[in-house]
């Protein structure tokens, strides 16, 4: 079980969090406009690299807050945590 | 037999215990395999596979050989004899591979614990007890963990020395001095089995087991323990190693640090005259111990050409002869050791083979440090040549192997490699502290051989794994069929698959593959080690989570009224929900047809409490609402009321209920009863990840209100007189709207909203007011409570789905026929694109319709599917959709069913056919609006 670094509360266990993929996936600004293939790709396609992956989690059994996290997919290491709406910091 | 003394047992009480019918006794401080040896038991199982007789191999959790089954005091499968600590009373016997779990329920208690350290020790041997007094030394807080009753760990075994005291004392003193600081915690009889990310580690402590029947009711037998901690010190020491020759599972074969540990610490000897075949100086001391414990040794025979003139002079004085350069080519006897076979290691092949009489040969093919935590923590293990086997190399976490636990076999340098890694483990939490390495003798050793397979023109007696009772040529039956993976042949053969997984036998598994490619060890890698290390029983990984604690159980404000008045549960999520209230002699069915004809015949009510209910406050509240739902919330009135539906952007349907606009920055959004935390989490997401800049709070108010559904022609008129305040007119108050007012002298919010069709009043109080308010309505003598059965039913006649069971995430709101609850006019919200794409436009989408079978007394069973022809075709059988609701109505007089139908909006009047059994039912499709299509009776 993880131990992860919630921004806001400090490092909790991984069961007081839920997980919600990969990070920096924005909503269309303009869903109207995009072709059926471009939506597609929106709502369907994700990626899955072997490394340091940016995903989104929610501390849902603590302060209810989404962050995002960098974590190697490969070791479970978090390189890091940051809040939403903050850049991707650089994997350390 | 018994020795006269010695051994750490108490021989001032006697125990009782029976095996396979025969009453023995024992002792306090003695195992059920200690106990049976003591009483020259020498057949302790029957293989698996081979039904060959089987004896005690071991003296700890490694065993292979001697599984038994717990008969009393509570039945429990498949123990290692040698893990069983003996108590008064006991009941066992032999397996042959299988055991057999309780018929009846485990009466005992299990609990759990989560505990914090900085250093977490695991083992309390030599190098673990050295690790926990330098770590503890700092003052850092530490927990020892260790599966013996006493620590010491290989020091109950010996008659080593250290500080000068005898091991086992200076162990029992060390573990005393530990437990009198209060930031040490010492757990006996309790093993480590899984270690997980982050130096998160599971335990499990036995508590009652070695008490019988004379355990304390109120303790836990079992209680696990979810350790995390800053750093790990792994000191689970080394297993001995088997060697392969022919009839090496016959009993009186034992390990030779077993049959040690047996004659020093239980007081025991396995046998009057040995044979020890070892290729290590270890056995040598093994041999010295036993000779002097008053073990005939007949002879040690060494494949080495010489071991250290020290131990062959201390052979000599004992009388023991030594065969250096010769081997074991066979045990002989008739269901147990009576003879040996030696031969010169030169002449191996081409006979010269001699026989020494003896009824236990001590086996010694070296260590294998215990690296499954290890390996388990993600750890990369290597081959050591030097001792020819597997090592710690490489943590991934922040854990370090101590002692045997990395090769490192003698006790003085166990003790150091101990106090190091502790000290090194506590300086992350806590300033260094200097401390003395616990001094230690140990004569020198010459370089051990790893000595693995005894060659030979038939290897069909030569045992691989004794428990899958897997020999070298079902290996080399593998590797002939062209195997050259460890794991294949693994799987191949189930080497290594047992109970034990292998402990004794997969490195030894690999040497013989080695051996039959022709390779070195080395070059077939490692096979990876998983949790648990030892078995562990579900019923103390459950622990306290099982029965009525198995998950919470949600009541409304009106449970006990409906306890009191007979009603039966259905479970909707955690929430008990009234199902039906049978009368005396009434079936599920008929009550429900009762309640059914009084909800549309005159008035019925329902606890509708469970319902989710969100409040929604701020100045955006509106706009967050439009982005989330299909339909236009921001336009609502306040003291009104609107239906919506939310979908995923995917476009299908994820929820449904109403939304009530409360204030201008406050609307209060109802959710189905089991999706009321998902929308929640839904909501949030939404507002903190896309829309952060909405001035928008939510907040879960479920458990504020009681939500009485008050339904019937009759409604009205009841709930005049019990708001007598309040204008109910249908003018005054009409379909959609609420008002504040005071019902049953209790402030309430009445909404005129209907689930039913029928004319219906929902009122929603405070929760604490509940009861008052369900009793007034219920004193009147003029109202039917429903439960979900008949609301089920209500609603289906009337085409209302429910989110969840005539949905399934494939279904738009277009497909439930509700075009109209997705506006045109808003230009996006969540779900609205993929309107639009291909798949959510074609024409032969399902479609929710109506059923009715033509026979109207036959119900369909929900799930079934349907099909276009009363005759079935060949398969595969075109499916056209499924049933997703069915019930007997009341108002219809007659059986009817929802479903979900390929094209099915444009099927109505089709006779399609449900496959029920062996017949195909006629159906025929109709609108999924059975009941008042025009909407009569809503206003009652
Ligand atoms: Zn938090």
């Amino acid at each position: 079980m993880l131990l992860i670094p919630c921004p806001w509360c400090g490092p909790r266990e991984e069961a007081e969090f839920h997980y919600g993929g990969q990070a920096h996936v924005a909503y269309p600004e303009d869903p109207a406009a995009l072709s059926d293939e471009e939506w597609a790709r929106y709502l369907f396609f994700r990626d899955n690299p072997k490394g340091v992956f940016a995903e989104r989690w929610s501390h849902s059994a603590g302060c209810r807050r989404w962050f995002n996290a960098l974590r190697d997919t490969a070791t479970n290491r978090i390189h890091g945590v940051y809040r939403v709406g903050e850049p991707r910091p650089v994997a350390s | 037999m018994r020795r006269d003394d010695g051994g750490r047992i108490d021989r001032s009480r006697v125990l009782r215990f029976r095996f396979d019918g025969q009453e023995y006794t024992g002792h306090p401080g003695d195992t059920l395999a200690s106990a049976l040896l003591a009483n020259s038991v020498r057949r302790v199982a029957t293989s698996v596979r081979l039904g060959r007789p089987r004896g005690v191999f071991a003296a700890g959790g490694e065993e292979p050989n001697a599984v038994v089954q717990i008969e009393e005091p509570f039945p429990e499968p498949m123990l290692p004899a040698t893990t069983v600590e003996l108590y008064d009373g006991l009941v066992a016997s032999s397996l042959a591979g299988q055991g057999r779990l309780a018929a009846g329920p485990d009466p005992a208690r299990y609990d759990a614990v989560h505990a914090h350290c900085d250093v977490l020790v695991v083992g309390a041997g030599p190098a673990g007890l050295a690790a926990a007094r330098a770590a503890a030394a700092t003052g850092a807080r530490v927990i020892l963990a260790d599966d013996q009753p006493e620590p010491g760990g290989s020091l109950l075994g010996t008659r080593d020395e250290v500080d000068g005291v005898p091991g086992a004392d200076w162990a029992a003193a060390t573990a005393a001095h530990l437990e009198e600081r209060p930031e040490v915690r010492v757990l006996r009889r309790t093993t480590v089995f899984g270690y997980y990310d982050d130096n998160y580690l599971v335990a499990v402590e036995r508590r009652t087991n070695h008490l019988g029947a004379a355990a304390p009711a109120h303790m836990a037998r079992e209680r696990i323990w979810r350790i995390r901690a800053r750093r790990v010190v792994l000191a689970t020491g080394a297993h001995e190693r088997p060697i392969a020759f022919a009839g090496n599972d016959l009993p009186g074969v034992m390990l030779a640090g077993a049959a040690r540990t047996y004659a020093t610490r239980y007081g025991v000897l396995p046998g009057r005259r040995a044979v020890v075949f070892a290729a290590n100086d270890g056995a040598y001391a093994a041999a010295l111990d036993l000779a002097d414990a008053g073990l005939d040794v007949a002879a040690v025979v060494d494949p080495r050409p010489a071991p250290g003139e020290l131990w062959a002079a201390r052979l000599r004085e004992r009388g023991v002869e030594l065969l250096s350069g010769h081997v074991v080519t066979a045990a002989r006897g008739d269901g147990q050791v009576s003879s040996v076979e030696v031969s010169p290691v030169s002449s191996v092949s081409s006979g010269g083979v001699s026989s020494i009489d003896a009824d236990l040969l001590l086996v010694s093919g070296g260590w294998n440090p215990v690296v499954h935590l290890y390996s388990q923590s993600g750890g990369t293990l290597r081959h050591d040549e030097a001792i020819g086997t597997l090592v710690p190399d490489a943590s991934t976490q922040a854990v370090e192997a101590a002692g045997a636990a990395r090769g490192v076999f003698a006790l003085p340098g166990c003790l150091a490699d101990g106090t190091g890694a502790g000290a090194r483990a506590a300086s992350a939490s806590a300033p260094a502290r200097p401390v003395d390495v616990p001094r230690a003798e140990e004569p020198p050793e010459a370089a051990p051989l790893a000595y693995w397979l005894v060659p030979a023109a038939d290897y069909a007696g030569h045992f691989v794994d004794l428990q899958r009772d897997v020999t070298v040529a079902d290996v080399r039956r593998a590797t002939g069929a062209g195997l050259r993976s460890v794991e294949h042949v693994k799987r191949y053969t189930t080497a290594g698959t047992a109970h034990d997984q292998g402990k004794t036998s997969g490195l030894l598994t690999s040497a013989v593959v080695a051996h039959a490619l022709g390779v070195p060890v080395a070059e077939l890698g490692t096979t990876t080690f998983r949790a648990p290390y030892q078995p562990v029983s579900f019923a103390a990984l459950a622990g306290r989570d099982r029965g009525a604690l198995h998950d919470p159980v949600r009541v409304t404000a009106l449970h006990e009224w409906h306890v009191a008045n007979g009603a039966l549960f259905e479970n909707v999520g955690q929430w008990k929900r009234p199902w039906y209230y049978p009368r005396p002699g009434e079936d599920m069915e008929a009550a429900v047809l009762r309640e059914c004809a009084a909800a549309r015949e005159g008035v019925a009510a329902m606890d509708a409490s469970t319902l989710g209910k969100i409040d929604v406050i701020g100045p955006d509240a509106g706009e967050f609402l439009d982005r989330l739902y299909t339909n236009l919330m921001s336009s609502l009135k306040v003291g009104s009321i609107r239906y919506g539906v939310m979908c995923r952007p995917d476009g299908m349907v994820f929820d449904d209920g109403t939304v009530i606009r409360v204030a201008d920055d406050h609307f209060l959004v109802t959710t189905t009863t089991g999706n009321a935390a998902a929308v929640l989490d839904w909501m949030e997401e939404w507002l903190q990840t896309e829309w952060p800049w909405l001035r928008v709070h939510l907040t879960s108010v479920t458990e504020q209100w009681a939500t009485v559904a008050l339904v019937g022609p009759g409604s009205r008129e009841v709930l005049a007189g019990l708001a007598p305040g309040l204008a109910v007119g249908v003018d005054d108050f009409p379909f959609m709207t609420w008002r504040e007012a005071e019902v049953a002298g209790v402030p309430a919010r009445v909404c005129r909203i209907s689930f039913s069709g029928e004319l219906a009043f929902e009122i929603n109080v405070t929760s604490w007011d509940g009861l008052r308010l369900w009793t007034a309505i219920m004193d009147t003598g003029l109202v039917t409570p429903y439960g979900t059965g008949t609301m089920h039913v209500l609603r289906a006649e009337k085409g209302y789905p429910i989110v969840g069971q005539d949905t399934d995430g494939t279904v738009t709101p277009h497909d439930l026929g509700m075009s109209w609850v997705v506006s045109k006019k808003k230009p996006d919200f969540v779900g609205k694109r993929s309107f639009s794409r291909a798949d959510t436009m074609r024409a032969d989408r399902k479609q929710l319709v109506g059923l009715l079978p033509e026979d109207p007394d036959v119900l369909l069973p929900e799930g079934t599917h349907l099909v276009a022809t009363g005759t079935l075709p060949e398969p595969p059988v075109p499916m056209l959709g499924h049933v997703t609701s069915s019930y007997r109505s009341a108002a219809l007089g007659r059986t009817f069913a929802l479903a979900l139908v390929r094209g099915g909006q444009g099927r109505h009047g089709e006779r399609l056919y449900a496959p029920v059994g062996d017949a195909l039912v006629p159906v025929t499709v109709t609108s999924h609006v059975l009941y008042d299509p025009e909407g009569a009776r809503r206003d009652g």
